[in-house]
This record gives structure tokens, C-alpha cells and sequence, in this order.
């Protein structure tokens, strides 16, 4: 891999001084997993490719990017791992997909194309869309696929796209909703599979340039990264105003009305690429703030600090994900909160998954919903 | 780090090798195109009921691969999925009959897994009669050639799935080449 030289520059991986703070912080490490993000930037720099293709541990990063925030050499782990993921995908290393691959396999045959999706059947009737063209084009996402797969959770990441439409409409907007969206191929990347990835970004790069819209809202904190960081190589001309729909509504806050009755104690969890990797932090606040009647009552560890679902690319589900995942709804509920807000759908899944257990259960359940589903909910009719 | 982002058109050599053996069949008997079927058969009852038509000499088209899984329990979404994404044209998932399993619930738990691979195929926009459900049990022979003829004929019907064309995109991103194998080996 003659390329290790240049992902050690452009990572920064070069300026490690081998304090181990990213082993120290990284929260798989910290539940007794065996791996060491440390491991792999040593062997970068080594150009120890047989270490790094064969060590097994290359799909056990979160890529949560909390050694990011941590190291004191500023190396980008996180961006170190996307580029070694892709150099080992090349070499014919895959992750062990959890759920038989299944996940994979529908946004591989996304990239391929070729069929008419029939994404569009939770639009209910009361809400505006428009298929084609328009100055706002929101974007779904996958929450479909998640809610058509996990039925045993009762996974209804739906609801939060729903919820987002109605809060466009009632600000006067009327979205385009495509029929022709596909996945936005962050797993996909984040699996090392660069070519299925571009394929479709540019899919979907021309899908929004042709609807001519300016602003792209986005419900999806997954979605959302790619749209902002991994596409801005395919777009042509003015990429339109990317937004997640928190901001998007923290713009119009004064332009909604809230039923004034209730009173409830909520949390936020934020999501991993949401906060650090793009730094909205504030926008999801600044709407639970200002619903009257909710209080925000933070996690232990929240903002940049913290602790991801632990389950981002569907590449590394196992015991020390599900120890995070427990951890983190005990951490919630000892906020005394009763509901458990985030702004991403894969939150929702591996929380619902996680609160499955039947031998927790009762301890670690709690109200799960997405920030748009309960800014819908309080606005007066 | 370049990554290539177009596919290098396909040498006369790569053609030559990829050269799918059921259409030179198909081509050599006079008809365009055959159907590529995978069917997913449980140990006890329907690979037995395959083998039933096949020791009693019962005609069936050939058309389909077999995977043998030791229950249809066992047949999750990701094994359905992972064929149709290789290009498979349908795909059939079959088991003992209800009250027959040698796991005892295992087929009700291959309905439920059915169900979810139903929903994704559709949101996919595959159509339906791509993917099918049937219990053949071990005696049954005559009963799993008229089957596999009846689903074959389905399959023929829709014609070759909007994935097999671009088959060539999916399989390189995610099988080994001989080179590459030898590579990371060595």
C-alpha cells in the first residue's frame, strides 16, 4: 500500500507522539474490547499494511470520533480509518455485517440502480410535497428501510420524517420528496466501499441539482455528514444550503406556536456525526428549548463529550456495543428524564435493539423520539 | 488517494470469462434467456423433497442453484437479499410444512423473516413474484417439480431483474479476485 504515505499526511497521522490518549478515550477500548485506535496509527506510519489489513480490529472503530476531540496531536482518527477501510476494501477486507449483511446488500443495490423504489408510501395524505421541483428539497433518508426491517423493535424512525414534513408545510414550505432519492452511501463508505459510495453521490448530487433547489433540509445525522463533507467533491456549480432539520426550525423558531399545556423532562442524545464530526450542538437545544413545557435535563457525558449508540456503519454490532448502548440509556435515565430525544434514526434503532433485553428491560426503557417528532407534537393546532 | 471512478470497459478476455454458462445453454437451445433461480431448501424436508423428484426421474426445469440450510428458520433477509443483489433473477425460500419441523417452530420463524425480506424487496421495487414461500415436505417430489416449473415460468415471465444487468458493479465491489486473494495471502 504505497498509499499509507499519503494517508499519513493528510490525517496527520505523522504527528503522533504515542501518548495513547485515543486508546485511553475510546469508549470499545474502555468496556474491555480488543482494540486500540492507537494500533492502527502506529501502523500507519509503520506502512505496516499486513498489521493493518490483518489485525482484525479494523471494523471495530464507532468512528465516534471522541479520540479526535481528545488527541493532543490533532490526528484525525477518524478520517485515518475511513482511508484504511477503503485501502483494505480493495484488498477484499470486509466488516462482519451484522443482520447477515442485509443492510449492505439493499444499498449496494441501490448503487447498482436500475429499479423503481417504492419509497414514498408514508407521505399520508395531509402533508404537502412535491415530486419533482421546488426551492427546498427534503431529504429522508433510509428511515423506510429501518422501519420495514426492524418491526420486532418497533423501530419507528418514520414518525421523525413525517413529524419534519409537517413542521416544512406548517412554515409554508412545500418540500420536494423524491422518488428517485437513494441511499446517501455513508455506510457504504464507512465500510471502505468507495465505488458503490460514488455511484451514489453522483446519483444523488444530480437528483437535488435538478430539482433546483436551494436548501436541502436533512432529518439524518448520517445523511446529513455525507451531504456536507464526503460529497463536496461532486457537486457542480453552487451546492445548494445544507441544513439538518433542527437548524432549519431554530431559524424559524418565532414563526411556530406551541400549546402551552404539559410539563415534561427530556434528554438529549446527540448523535455522533451531528455533533462532532459536523459541531451542531446548539440547533437541537435551542428547539427543546423552546417548546414551554419541556425541560432539558443533560447526560453525564453529552455535547462533544458524548457517547455514541455505538452502531454507526452496521459494521460492529457486539457485546461491547450493547455494554455502550446500556450504559447510555442508564445514563438517561438517571437524568430523571422520561423521554430520550436524539436527531438520528440509527440512534433510534440501537436503543430500541439495546432495550430489548429482556433481562434489562424495565431498567433501561424510556420514551424514544426523534427532536422533530416532539416539536410537532407541541405546536398548537 | 485516486480512487477510479469508471468501470474500465470489459476486455475481450474479462468477457471470456464471465461468460455465464446458462445463457451459452439457453442460446444453444434456441431460446434467448433462462432465469436464474436460487432456492434456499431446509435439510429435512425440502432438499429431501428435491431429492424425491429427482431419484423418481420426475422432469423439472434446471434452472435454479440450490443452497441447502439446515432449517428455513435460518434463511434471514440478508441470504435473500445477498442473491438478489448477485443478480439473481428470483429467488425461492422453501421449508418443512407447519407442525413438520424437525426444529419444531423453526418455519414460523422463517415466515416472520419472509415477511421482512417481503417488505424490503418491495421497497426496493423488485417485483413480488421474484421471491416465494413454499413447504415441500421430503415425500413430496411431485409436488416440488411442479413448484420450481410454476416459479421458473414466473421468473421467465418478469424477465431477467433490473440488478442482474449491472451484476458486474456489486460483484466487484465486494468479491476477491484471484490476484488479489493471492495478495493479502502472501
Amino acid at each position: 500500500m504505497p498509499e499509507l504515505a499519503d494517508v499519513a499526511k493528510t490525517t496527520r497521522a505523522w504527528a503522533c507522539y504515542d501518548c495513547g490518549k485515543c486508546t485511553a478515550t475510546c469508549p470499545i477500548a474502555r468496556v474491555g474490547g480488543d482494540y486500540s485506535p492507537r494500533r492502527h496509527v502506529l501502523a500507519t506510519n509503520l506502512r505496516d499494511r499486513k498489521e493493518i489489513v490483518s489485525n482484525g480490529t479494523l471494523f471495530s472503530c464507532l468512528t465516534c470520533s471522541l479520540c479526535d476531540r481528545r488527541c493532543p496531536a490533532e490526528v484525525g482518527y477518524t478520517q485515518l480509518i475511513q482511508k484504511l477501510r477503503e485501502l483494505s476494501h480493495r484488498e477484499g477486507v470486509e466488516p462482519d455485517c451484522p443482520h447477515g449483511g442485509a443492510l449492505q446488500s439493499v444499498m449496494r443495490m441501490m448503487a447498482t440502480g436500475g429499479t423503481q423504489q417504492n419509497r414514498m408510501d408514508w407521505l399520508s395524505d395531509d402533508l404537502k410535497t412535491e415530486p419533482k421541483q421546488g426551492t427546498l428539497f427534503y431529504w429522508t433518508g433510509c428511515a423506510m428501510y429501518y422501519d420495514a426491517f426492524f418491526p420486532d423493535f418497533q423501530v419507528t424512525t418514520l414518525n421523525g420524517t413525517r413529524a419534519a414534513v409537517r413542521l416544512l408545510n406548517k412554515l409554508g414550505q412545500t418540500p420536494v420528496v423524491s422518488p428517485d432519492e437513494r441511499c446517501c452511501g455513508h455506510d457504504l463508505l464507512w465500510n471502505g466501499d468507495r465505488q458503490s459510495f460514488e455511484s451514489l453521490a453522483r446519483h444523488n448530487v444530480k437528483l437535488v441539482a435538478d430539482s433546483g433547489a436551494e436548501t436541502l433540509v436533512v432529518s439524518c445525522a448520517e445523511c446529513l455528514r455525507t451531504w456536507k463533507l464526503d460529497y463536496q467533491p461532486f457537486f457542480e456549480g453552487k451546492p445548494p444550503r445544507i441544513m439538518h432539520i433542527t437548524e432549519f426550525l431554530a431559524e424559524h423558531v418565532p414563526e411556530l406556536k406551541f400549546k402551552t399545556d404539559g410539563q415534561r423532562r427530556v434528554t438529549f442524545q446527540d448523535p455522533c456525526r451531528l455533533g462532532r464530526h459536523l459541531g451542531i450542538y446548539d440547533a437541537p437545544r435551542q428547539m427543546l428549548a423552546a417548546m414551554p413545557g419541556v425541560e432539558l435535563a443533560e447526560m453525564r457525558r453529552s455535547g462533544p463529550a458524548a457517547l455514541c449508540c455505538a452502531g454507526g456503519t452496521w459494521s460492529n454490532c457486539d457485546r461491547f456495543a450493547k455494554q455502550l448502548q446500556v450504559g447510555r440509556l442508564r445514563e438517561a435515565r438517571a437524568t430523571g428524564a422520561e423521554v430520550l430525544a436524539t436527531a438520528c434514526p440509527k440512534c433510534q434503532v440501537h436503543f430500541r435493539c439495546a432495550m430489548k433485553d429482556p433481562n434489562l428491560g424495565g431498567e433501561i426503557e424510556i420514551e424514544l423520539r426523534d427532536v422533530a417528532e416532539l416539536v410537532a407534537d407541541a405546536l398548537a393546532e | 488517494m485516486p480512487a477510479s471512478t469508471k468501470r474500465k470497459p470489459r476486455g475481450k478476455r474479462g468477457a471470456k470469462k464471465t461468460r455465464d454458462t446458462s445463457t451459452a445453454r439457453a442460446e444453444a437451445r434456441g431460446s434467448s434467456w433462462d432465469p436464474r433461480i436460487v432456492v434456499f431448501a431446509c435439510n429435512w424436508c425440502s432438499y429431501a423433497g428435491a431429492d424425491t423428484a429427482g431419484v423418481s426421474r420426475i422432469q423439472h426445469q434446471p434452472h435454479f442453484r440450490m443452497i441447502r440450510v439446515m432449517c428455513s428458520g435460518r434463511i434471514q433477509p440478508g441470504f435473500v437479499l445477498r442473491a438478489f443483489e448477485k443478480g439473481a433473477d428470483g429467488v425461492l425460500v422453501s421449508g418443512c410444512h407447519f407442525g413438520d419441523c424437525h426444529y419444531v417452530f423453526g418455519n414460523e420463524r422463517a415466515v416472520e423473516q419472509f415477511e421482512k425480506t417481503k417488505n424490503v424487496v418491495r421497497l426496493l421495487g423488485l417485483e413480488e413474484g421474484r421471491l416465494r414461500l413454499e413447504w415441500i415436505s421430503a415425500a413430496e417430489g411431485v409436488r416440488f417439480a411442479e413448484v420450481i416449473n410454476e416459479f421458473t415460468d414466473q421468473v421467465r415471465q418478469l424477465g431477467p431483474s433490473p440488478l442482474a444487468d449491472k451484476r458486474v458493479i456489486s460483484s466487484q465491489s465486494s468479491v476477491i479476485s484471484k490476484e488479489r486473494a493471492a495478495e493479502v495471502v502472501h
